[in-house]
């Protein structure tokens, strides 16, 4: 696939008087990572709801090149239909395509899923959640996956695990992440360039280091000045693999019956 | 003895006609979170229908089988104008189904008149006990026990059916995956029509209706409806039951015209009980 998969330009998005994007560019390459931060109440959201089309733009365009899966902030389960069922939901523009409702690719992939996957989604906990969003999100066969908000409401070892995962799909799949990200530290350390939205605005954009490098950054998102990066992303990136065989065991503790 | 069989029975089939009303309430309800007052109305068209069909030929069967159609398009023609619109609240779309209701009258008077109307359904009676329950009081059971089978299947079994309850668990959701909320909720109407049309063809030869009978149809639908909260048809159900048998008792022990009062009361009842209930449970998660 040549150019970008998803490209955002000039889009301007109201609710009512309230402008929640202002001329918002933003492009998301295949197989490429990348990161968009910011504070509460930003337009990150928004911008998540234009590229999926759930918003229609007041102006501007989004252009997709590819289909895009969305893990929508807080997982979003249908609480009462079984796991096997969330999954098979997420095939839903694919319903035609014969075997596109077949889960079995996804159990491949999060094989904890497999364990419960004729429990009820909403009895699981936040973590396995987040997991039943990210295979409902892959059963839609995606060039790229929107996640949004990936840390929200999980322990720090359940979203290293995660975000390996993430790593993973992007390395053996080339599947393209945009990451919409409260945790700056988080984004960046996954992803190999960001945006930064603040109001409604891109206020800065560039590689991952760069961001992380940046002094205004580090001031308002990493809780300090910039360090040495380089050693930072390394030490993380431990951290996540740890942190991600830990997780793994726990899940198949917690599941195991 | 023998009364009180044949008002039990009859109240079954009474109560299942209000089940089938209520289910399609809460089809429509769980899905586009709208109280559709029109709901009786589908059920008075649907009656009339299979009445007309009926006096041009057609035999039974398909001219009930048709006037439950006709009643599944009103459907949609009602959820085109209650939520066709993206953006239309659930408060909005409710009047909306509300004035539909009246002015259906309108159409109806000019159709089939002001007096109240029958058609033939299953003649004759059976003998249990000593009581005679008329055929036509199994045929409304039988079948209302066929539809609510079906309506489980398909609401876990069917993708569409899990779709449709996909978008009553998680909108949000069920948009971010690619499903047409607005669509759905249409799908609900359609199915909630039916359901509606159902109740009128299996109730209109136990019970004459003419164009005002929604109000009744649609109390009693309530009344059974709000037992499970508008969301869980298993409750309408035997709500709808209750109901029915309590009516037909009413009727035959004391006075038909109480059966109204009997149907509001039980309502009270319930909507005072839930919202006693709502705020203990309330307390209990504060805590």
């Amino acid at each position: 696939m040549s150019g970008p998969v998803i490209e955002v330009s000039d889009l301007v998005v109201r609710y009512g008087t309230a402008t929640a994007l202002d001329r918002v560019d933003l492009t998301v390459g295949a197989g490429e990572l990348v990161a968009l931060i910011g504070p509460n109440g930003a337009g990150k959201s928004s911008l998540v709801n234009a590229v999926m089309g759930i918003v229609r733009p007041a102006g501007g365009r989004v252009r997709l090149n590819g289909r895009a899966a969305l893990v929508p902030e807080g997982r979003q389960m249908f609480a009462d239909l079984t796991v096997d069922d969330n999954l098979k939901l997420g095939a839903w523009r694919r319903r035609r395509v014969p075997g596109a409702r077949d889960t079995a690719r996804v159990y491949e992939v999060l094989p904890e899923l497999a364990r419960v996957r004729g429990q009820r989604a909403g009895t699981l906990s936040g973590g396995q959640q987040q997991m039943v969003a990210f295979g409902r999100a892959l059963m839609a066969d995606p060039d790229v996956i929107v996640v949004d908000e990936l840390s929200l409401g999980l322990a720090p070892k359940v979203t290293a695990g995660l975000a390996e995962h993430l790593r993973d799909l992007n390395r053996e799949r080339g599947l393209a992440v945009l990451l919409i990200e409260q945790n700056a530290r988080l984004a960046l350390e996954l992803c190999g360039r960001g945006y930064v939205l603040e109001a409604g605005r891109i206020r800065a954009q560039g590689t991952a280091a760069d961001l992380l490098a940046s002094e205004e950054v580090a001031a308002a998102y990493l809780g300090g000045p910039a360090g040495d990066v380089a050693a930072a992303k390394e030490a993380a990136m431990e951290t996540a693999k740890e942190t991600a065989k830990e997780t793994a065991k726990e899940t198949a503790k917690e599941t195991s019956p | 003895m023998s009364d009180f069989l044949q008002y039990l029975i009859s109240g079954l089939a009474v109560g299942c006609g209000f089940a089938l009303l209520a289910s399609g309430l809460v089809t429509i309800h769980r899905v586009t979170h709208v109280v559709n007052f029109a709901q009786g109305m589908f059920a008075v068209v649907a009656g009339l229908t299979a009445g007309s069909f009926l006096s041009v030929g057609l035999p039974h069967g398909l001219a009930e089988v048709a006037a439950v159609a006709v009643a599944g398009a009103v459907g949609l023609l009602v959820g085109l104008i209650a939520i066709g619109k993206p953006g239309t609240s659930a408060q909005s779309a409710l009047i909306a189904t509300l004035g539909l209701g009246f002015a259906a009258y309108a159409v109806e008077i000019m159709i089939w008149g002001d007096n109240p109307r029958s058609h033939p359904g299953l003649r004759g009676t059976v003998e249990i006990a000593g009581a005679y329950v008329q055929k036509q009081s199994f045929l409304v059971i039988g079948v209302t026990a066929a539809v609510f089978a079906a309506l489980l299947a398909f609401f876990t079994r069917t993708y569409l059916g899990k779709a449709l309850s996909a978008c009553a668990a998680n909108p949000y959701a069920a948009r971010a995956v690619g499903i047409n909320v607005t669509r759905m909720g249409l799908v609900a109407f359609v199915l909630g029509g039916m359901l509606g049309g159902a109740a009128g063809v299996l109730l209109t030869p136990l019970m004459p209706i003419s164009y005002n009978s929604d109000v009744l149809l649609i109390t009693n639908g309530f009344a059974a409806a709000v037992l499970g909260a508008l969301n869980r048809p298993g409750l309408a159900l035997i709500g709808a039951l209750t109901l029915g048998v309590a009516e037909t008792m009413v009727a035959g022990y004391y006075e038909a015209s109480y059966q109204t009062v009997v149907a509001l009361a039980l309502m009270l009842v319930i909507m005072i009980w839930q919202s006693s209930r709502r705020t203990a449970l309330q307390e209990e998660a504060a805590r």
